[in-house]
């Protein structure tokens, strides 16, 4: 074995302990605690109190859908986050890719979901590097509830993170191979078929979904259900954005196939979703209130 | 009662020396070598599994030979450190001068407290904007870092093939060019035969490619190994353009150039 080292700093080797998982955040827990999301605990706040003495400060993301076509998975996020009841940002970005092959979708708390998403893509990337091979997307949608389970605390005082994990299972190419991962605060993690919405806009995300996925669609079908279902999400929550067809900010949609993560240019979008917006207005058409 | 000799510290440095050294010299030489697309990796391998090439981070690569637990330990380590730094600051911040400086300390603290030192030797390499800018570090046994240009060899019998591999050299050569290269310094029998001839199963081929975004590192396999090995056929002289993703299963490394952080 190697000689006793120096204590870790950010300019020295790490130990080599063997044995050490090839988890990064588990190296993180030994190595730098504080940089784990979910081991902050929030000054004066009482987790018994039940209430959410944080939740109204920062940032909150809203609307993720995600729903499975034939060969993949797409997801979609509006672009909207509100702190209380002003608009925080137009255009904060909600879908991530969490490595080649999966991507991930954040609601709740947009500063601490931000970090989960970066920590996780970071996991994979670092087990692949160790390694040498993929995690299976189980294995993925499991690690990625460690982290959720791991911010309970802070979920307690208001600071919810509730993410959407969707992939391409190499493991089973072929029609059903786009899988879609719920999570609850307490890591509770559930496999949705067909579709699935989070956020404060997915109760009428879910309705939209419900209503236009069908077997067998193909992916450019699937683009266009999702920006639908979140055109739907927008209409009846104050939370969730539209398309903004003055500053040509639409979702942001994530496609994941056989050929791994891509996402829909912005310039496909605005078609997409000027469209949803035509077959709307011409539906309202001779009608009068 | 016996009372253990007296040895000169010049003495035990000069033993730990020949000892690594001699450890080091019976492996199998690594080739790395800056080219236009890029930086190679060419290590005679037979194994498909045990690498002695690796992706540290982005823009970095780890070649290494001598005993394999201890550079595997390192390169762990190493990715650790990367990944680590990264996260807490940005990637951007991770550079191949910052592990160089690491790995030297490691290994220098090795070999001056522990009675065996380490039987490696490693290189670790940057790949640059442009051509030019790539920025390769070897490391010895003993802690010791050089700055090294264009082209590397370690590990194995380097004596009679680093001279005109270095001369062999150009910054403007291809892919084909450089793996040519790379087979001339490694074909010679380390046993004193004739010239061997390596063919894609004995090499583990890797490359940082340039103009990737975000993950530059790639693995070279099976046919698209054979491609750059049989030349400048115009079939497949850059192997690798940023969208060709989907080759194999798994194969594809990295995230898309989708913005991330």
């Amino acid at each position: 074995m190697t000689a006793p080292r120096p204590a870790s700093s950010a300019s020295s080797l790490p130990d080599q302990a063997p044995g050490l998982s090839s988890s990064f955040s588990d190296y993180l827990g030994v190595h730098a605690p504080e940089l784990l999301p979910g081991r902050r605990a929030l000054p004066g706040a009482d987790s018994s109190s039940g209430g959410s003495p944080a939740g109204g400060l920062a940032p909150h993301a809203t609307t993720i859908v995600a729903l499975t076509y034939d060969g993949g998975v797409v997801m979609a996020g509006d672009r909207r986050a509100t702190a209380g009841a002003m608009i925080a940002s137009r255009d904060i970005e909600k879908v991530f890719p969490a490595d080649a092959w999966s991507c991930v979708g954040i609601a709740g708390s947009a500063g601490l979901a931000v970090e989960l998403v970066r920590l996780f893509q970071v996991e994979l990337e670092h087990y692949e590097k160790i390694e040498g091979a993929l995690l299976s997307l189980d294995g993925k949608a499991n690690r990625l509830a460690t982290m959720v389970r791991g911010n309970l605390g802070l979920a307690m005082q208001g600071l919810a993170v509730v993410p959407l994990f969707a992939g391409y299972d190499l493991a089973r190419p072929g029609p059903r191979a786009g899988r879609i991962f719920s999570y609850d605060v307490t890591g509770g993690r559930y496999e949705e078929h067909e579709h699935h919405a989070v956020g404060s806009g997915s109760l009428f995300a879910r309705g939209a979904l419900k209503k236009l996925w069908r077997p067998g669609l193909d992916a450019a079908a699937a683009v266009r259900v999702a920006v639908e279902a979140l055109y739907d999400a927008a209409d009846d929550d104050s939370a969730t954005g539209g398309p903004d067809v003055v500053r040509r900010i639409w979702p942001v949609v994530a496609v994941v196939g056989a050929d791994g993560y891509a996402r829909v240019p912005d310039a496909d979008l605005g078609d997409v979703a000027r469209a949803v917006i035509a077959d709307r207005t011409a539906e309202q058409e001779g009608r009068s209130r | 009662m016996s009372m253990p000799f007296y040895v000169s510290p010049e003495q035990l440095i000069r033993d730990k020396a020949d000892y690594a050294r001699k450890g080091i010299s019976r492996g199998r030489s690594v080739v790395v070598a800056e080219y236009a697309g890029g930086i190679a990796f060419v290590a005679e391998n037979p194994s498909r599994a045990l690498h002695k090439v690796s992706e540290i981070y982005d823009r970095i690569g780890f070649a290494a030979v001598g005993k394999y637990n201890e550079f595997e330990n390192l390169r762990v380590a190493g990715v650790r450190y990367a990944d680590l730094r990264g996260y807490s600051y940005d990637r951007t911040d991770v550079t191949a001068r910052g592990l160089a400086n690491a790995y030297a300390q490691s290994l220098g603290a090795v070999f001056t407290s522990e009675p065996k030192p380490l039987e490696v030797e490693v290189v670790v390499a940057q790949v640059g904007p442009e051509p030019g800018t790539d920025q390769l570090y070897r490391l010895t046994y003993d802690g010791s870092v050089a700055e090294e240009h264009g082209v590397v060899i370690i590990g194995g019998q380097t004596e009679a093939v680093a001279g005109p591999l270095r001369e062999g050299w150009r910054a403007d050569l291809d892919l084909p060019g450089v793996l040519a290269l790379a087979l001339a310094a490694l074909s010679p029998d380390p046993a004193g035969g004739p010239a061997r001839t390596l063919t894609a199963d004995a090499l583990e081929v890797a490359v940082l490619e340039r103009h990737r975004p975000r993950r530059t590192f790639r693995r070279l396999e099976g046919p698209v190994l054979q491609a750059a090995l049989d030349g400048g056929a115009p079939a497949e002289p850059e192997p690798a353009s940023a969208d060709s993703g989907a080759d194999a299963a798994g194969a594809h490394s990295g995230l898309p150039s989708d913005r991330v952080d």
